[in-house]
């Protein structure tokens, strides 16, 4: 905006402004009967949906959904989307942070002195596409659930090492289930894809030390299991066996 | 239609006429109690000159086509001043100790007088703000109000949204379930993964490299005392830019010329 053009909008907006009506009490009486219409959702939201507490905090459980409030669903889902390792960074944070700053800086680099929603065509594209974006991830936050079954096929080199070897197999199985492990990674059909990699063939990829090491000092995000570790070795163990015998079938 | 007339007061309140040869003052209750809150009002004033900038904030005009969209954001204040009273009351059963804050969240739900009402509403008080935050930035950003000369007012905001959403995730860790503890968890876990300051701002949440006995007190300060005070003075500020720049009238609105001076009447 120029010189001319700021004066021209102050211009105008001096006459609107001496043209409306005083703020108390049209204005205020907008407000407050806008208040008292929060104050109702709040009270019948609150009275329908309720405050139920889950299970207390237990650091060293395996059972857990680790699920945020609705409206970091999109934050998270970003994450899914982006998938390559190497670009995870740039999806935590790399994206919000240039969201914000775009969101920061905004009227500083659109300087254009057009204010109707229709002459700025770029501006309400961006901004309806930001919107869906953020609706159709919220979306898919909401309806992916941390699957808490995963339903693989014992591998023929498992059966072969006999009974005792298929009941830690499929021990293993349920342990990793109830973990969550579910919910970042993909297992054969189950789980969801990201953010963390596919775990169909990672006893493929990764000897069994390896997958031992990674379940205790994980990359981030991932939380580590070293409480799963201290508390029940057994379980630890058998999360460990059944994730190095995911292998391809030959 | 012809008015009814208003019943006078009773004798005893009605004023009286002036004596001869009395001083001059206040008669009767209702002057008594009209000159009292005059002189309070006159008292304070004379030491603060805040009534002009009363009549400044109340008086000032709002343009012409003013519609619901601009309540959106006294609404946003109202769920914060909504969250404040829910949560100050919680503030004052919540124990901020790993091996009690969930009990005490508990005692909240089941013993405390309607305990689980406001325990409640804090919780879906918080949906409500940060929905209204978000359809207050809409309404800003399509009627394109963060333009000159309001620029500053629309990075206020932009602050004050990045402080809401700061509040809502230190508060999910509170009720210390099963839930909120692990997504607490994954959370400072991606904070960690941004560039630069990213490790040192999830250490500094954590208070270490773990989740430990002190994260969860560290996470209520910052809950309680750091964020909604610079919440608070942020509004007042956001605030007082509306008041000085005046709230933007909707763009499909175009100024004429005051009807006095324009053509046509004079003309006429």
């Amino acid at each position: 905006m120029n010189k001319q053009e700021k004066e021209r909008y102050l211009r105008e907006y001096g006459i609107l402004k001496a043209q409306g009506k005083p703020f108390f009490p049209y204005a205020v009486a907008k407000d407050g009967a806008m208040a008292i219409l929060v104050m109702v959702v709040i009270l019948a939201m609150a009275i329908i949906l309720g405050a139920e507490l889950g299970p207390k905090a237990d650091p060293t459980s395996t059972t857990y959904t680790p699920r945020p409030e609705w409206y970091f669903f999109f934050l998270f889902e970003l994450l899914k989307v982006i998938k390559p390792p190497e670009l995870v960074p740039f999806a935590t944070i790399g994206v919000p942070t240039v969201a914000m700053i775009l969101l920061f800086l905004l009227p500083f680099y659109d300087r254009n002195p057009e204010r109707r929603p229709e002459r700025r065509p770029i501006a309400t594209t961006a901004g309806i596409l930001t919107i869906a974006a953020m609706g159709y991830l919220t979306y898919l936050g909401a309806a992916a659930g941390p699957p808490t079954e995963i339903d693989i096929p014992v591998p023929a080199n498992v059966k072969a090492q006999g009974p005792a070897a298929v009941a830690d197999f499929e021990a293993g199985a349920q342990v990793v289930a109830q973990s969550g492990c579910a919910a970042c990674h993909k297992f054969g059909e189950n789980g969801n894809d990201g953010p963390g990699p596919e775990l169909t063939e990672i006893g493929q990829r990764l000897p069994a030390p390896a997958i031992e090491r990674t379940l205790l000092n994980p990359t981030a995000p991932m939380p580590s299991y070293a409480g799963v570790q201290q508390d029940s070795p057994e379980q630890f163990a058998q999360m460990v066996t059944f994730l190095s015998e995911l292998k391809a079938e030959e | 239609m012809p008015k009814l007339k208003v019943p006078s007061p009773p004798a005893p309140l009605q004023p009286k006429p002036k004596r001869p040869g009395k001083k001059t003052g206040p008669e009767g209750p209702v002057e008594h109690g009209h000159e009292a809150t005059a002189s309070t009002i006159g008292w304070i004033d004379e030491r603060t000159s805040l009534s002009g900038a009363g009549r400044w904030m109340m008086f000032r005009k709002v343009p012409k086509g003013t519609n619901w969209f601009y309540t959106l954001g006294s609404a946003t204040m109202f769920a914060f001043l909504s969250q404040a009273v829910t949560g100050v009351v919680l503030a004052m059963y919540y124990e901020p100790e790993p091996t009690r804050a969930y009990e005490s969240i508990r005692r909240i739900n089941n013993e405390v007088f309607l305990g689980e009402l406001v325990h409640a509403m804090h919780k879906w008080g918080s949906t409500v703000m940060v929905i209204l935050i978000f359809l207050h930035m809409g309404r800003t950003f399509f009627f394109g109000a963060y333009k000159y000369p309001r620029e500053l007012n629309w990075v206020i905001g932009v602050v004050l949204l990045i402080l809401t959403m700061t509040m809502s995730f230190t508060g999910y860790l509170l009720p210390f379930d099963q839930r909120s503890y692990w997504a607490s968890i994954v959370g400072v876990n991606i904070n960690g993964t941004g560039p630069l300051v990213g490790p040192y701002l999830s250490d500094f949440l954590r208070a270490g490299p773990y989740f430990g006995a002190t994260t969860l007190s560290r996470f209520y300060a910052i809950h309680m005392m750091a964020v909604p005070g610079a919440i608070a003075a942020l509004i007042g500020f956001h605030l007082y830019l509306v008041a000085k720049l005046g709230t933007t009238a909707p763009p499909w609105i175009r100024a004429e010329a005051p009807e006095a001076t324009r053509e046509e009447k004079v003309a006429a």
